[in-house]
């Protein structure tokens, strides 16, 4: 089939202008030279220990995974409770507070790291690891609350009726029904936002002080043309971090679907 | 005649009214329900049966009126302070727990000490032939199971009142009349009060002590199956239950009205009109009969196909035929 044939080279040319890149710059982390230079010389594998050791990168690796944990601690906390709260809602307040909800998200980047910057400057808020979380949080509970909001939607409405019904209170529906059947959205939101979290740059840049996460710690070696072959590694560390979650969020979200029918 | 009862109604509506928006679901409601009855709530979509079953179960606020449960007004009390439960139309078990987990939920809610409370529940799961079945998730269930154990996990609570919004409508025709021979054996043998929602006017006549028809949130007729039959107060009632032929303002139903050749004798006191037959469907037992009266009428009969083989005119479309029926089988609608 021509058509077929046609398709198919479609897809393999979208596939690689995506990844080869990507692909290269994993291939770099194996590269003797010291600049990233095509065709490759030599292989090594001596960058990966000298990356481990190198002090810069595990403070930026260690700030990045905490940052991403507490974020999404703050992301599972607002994303349900405001995903319980809307699914309650009548239909004309639902509307607007759910358009409200997802903005962060919406919103660029930028816009968003400029106004939280100029929030703290006007507050007196140094900017810290404690801002850089803030930041964060903003767009990880979008992530959550999508999740969570798309789930309670499915749910019939019926199963809370019943649990009244027989007697529970809206505290023990919550605990023995609602909770135990948004666990894996939350859970894949969740991962979700770890993701998200811990690649995020530009929000980073506003918000961050002193410090520097694994992302900008990239971005800064990149620009000074410093470490490069170290920056190799780290993206691919990065891929890593952030692609894992991501598979298991979707794999999370599968399951749950054939589960609620 | 209305018989006086002595003892109070076991559930009553008072001037129970809800609108939704600018929509009336329910138009000043009044409504009673004695102890033990199986009492259906009989009516098209739209007509407000269901919301009334939410109202007595405690999932919508009347705008005005009293709910009495037991002489108790419940109209103000959630759900969960009401002591009715309800097996709903998508039966709404918990995906997340097994049979056992799921009929438990109740008692557990009401504190009974968990080991007890699934000794109940198997015993309830046993009542409705899902002994062995305790373990498994409800997505592993056929319909027709997932039906019983949502009837078990309600019953096993022994409420005062047992509210079903059209527990059988997802059923296939064999298994739904299965049911209802159980669900009328389990109101029986446990003498808790039944109040059934249905559309279906066949399910309704056959299972229910009483039946409220509405229309347009109204109630059109209280009575048993054989007032609205026999006796429908309005021409809604006449039409929706059964089938009805209506001649003037009375009421004469199919099955009371024989045809037979021109030139045969008219028995005293009879109403006898000449006309065509249109349509004729054999039924196995019963044969149904479209006939045009001379006059312009169409009238619907039913004849039972009792006459051995043979022995029997066989009408078809186009035969001309004397409709014959006695003059008091035609009542007046609303007397």
């Amino acid at each position: 089939m021509r058509s077929e044939t046609f398709i198919w080279a479609a897809v393999v040319a979208i596939f690689g202008f995506l990844f080869i890149p990507i692909a290269i710059i994993l291939l770099y982390a194996f590269s003797a030279a010291p600049i990233p230079a095509w065709p490759i010389a030599g292989f090594t594998l001596h960058w990966f220990p000298d990356t481990w050791h190198d002090e810069q990168v595990r403070e930026a690796l260690l700030l990045s995974i905490e940052v991403a944990a507490l974020a999404t601690v703050m992301a599972i906390l607002f994303g349900a409770l405001a995903a319980l709260a809307v699914v309650k809602m009548r239909s004309a307040s639902r509307e607007v507070v759910s358009f409200v909800a997802v903005l962060p998200i919406a919103l660029p980047g930028i816009l968003t790291g400029m106004a939280l910057a100029s929030y703290f400057a006007t507050w007196g808020v140094n900017l810290s690891y404690w801002t850089i979380v803030a930041g964060h949080a903003t767009f990880c509970t979008v992530i959550v609350y999508n999740n969570v909001v798309a789930r309670l939607r499915r749910m019939p409405r019926s199963l809370t009726e019943a649990s009244a019904d027989l007697g529970a209170d809206a505290f023990r529906t919550f605990r023995l029904v609602q909770l135990p059947m948004m666990a894996s959205a939350i859970g894949a939101g969740a991962l979700l936002a770890f993701a998200l979290s811990f690649d995020e740059v530009i929000v980073t840049t506003f918000t961050a002080g002193a410090q520097n996460t694994l992302p900008l710690w990239i971005f800064g070696a990149i620009r000074l043309g410093q470490a490069l072959p170290e920056v190799n590694v780290v993206v691919f560390a990065i891929i890593v971090f952030t692609a894992v979650p991501v598979l298991l969020a979707q794999k999370l979200i599968g399951e749950a679907g054939k589960m609620a029918r | 005649m209305e018989v006086k009862t002595i003892t109070p109604p076991i559930v009553q509506l008072e001037g129970v009214a809800k609108s939704y928006g600018g929509a009336v679901a329910l138009a000043r409601l009044d409504l009673d329900v004695r102890a033990g009855e199986f009492f259906t709530l009989l009516g098209p979509s739209g007509s407000g049966k269901t919301t009334t079953l939410r109202l007595i179960a405690g999932f919508e606020r009347p705008d005005t009126g009293r709910i009495l449960l037991d002489g108790a007004d419940v109209a103000r009390l959630p759900p969960f302070d009401r002591n009715v439960n309800t097996v709903f139309q998508d039966y709404a078990l918990f995906p997340h727990l097994t049979l056992v987990e799921n009929v438990a939920y109740g008692l557990r809610a009401k504190k009974m000490p968990k080991a007890q409370a699934e000794a109940e529940a198997e015993k309830a799961l046993e009542a409705v032939k899902l002994g062995a079945y305790g373990g498994r998730k409800p997505a592993q269930l056929s319909g027709g199971q997932r039906q019983r154990v949502a009837l078990a996990r309600a019953m096993v609570n022994k409420p005062r009142v047992l509210l079903l919004d059209e527990p059988l409508g997802a059923l296939d025709l064999k298994l739904r009349h299965q049911m209802q021979a159980e669900l009328k054996r389990l109101q029986h043998e446990t003498g808790i009060t039944f109040i059934y929602v249905t559309h279906d006017q066949d399910e309704a006549l056959s299972m229910s002590d009483r039946i409220a028809v509405f229309s347009e949130g109204r109630i059109e007729q209280v009575g048993t199956p054989f007032d609205l039959y026999e006796r429908p107060a309005t021409e809604f009632v006449a039409d929706f239950v059964g089938t009805s032929n209506i001649l003037g303002h009375a009421l004469l139903r199919p099955e009371k009205v024989r045809l037979q050749p021109l030139d045969a004798p008219v028995p005293e006191g009879a109403n006898a009109k000449p006309g065509i037959v249109r349509e004729s469907i054999y039924l196995g037992a019963v044969t149904r009969y479209q006939v045009v009266l001379d006059d312009g009428a169409l009238l619907a009969v039913m004849e039972t196909n009792s006459v051995p083989l043979g022995n029997r005119l066989r009408l078809n479309a186009g035969d001309q035929v004397l409709a014959v029926w006695p003059k008091a089988a035609a009542v007046n609608i609303g007397n």
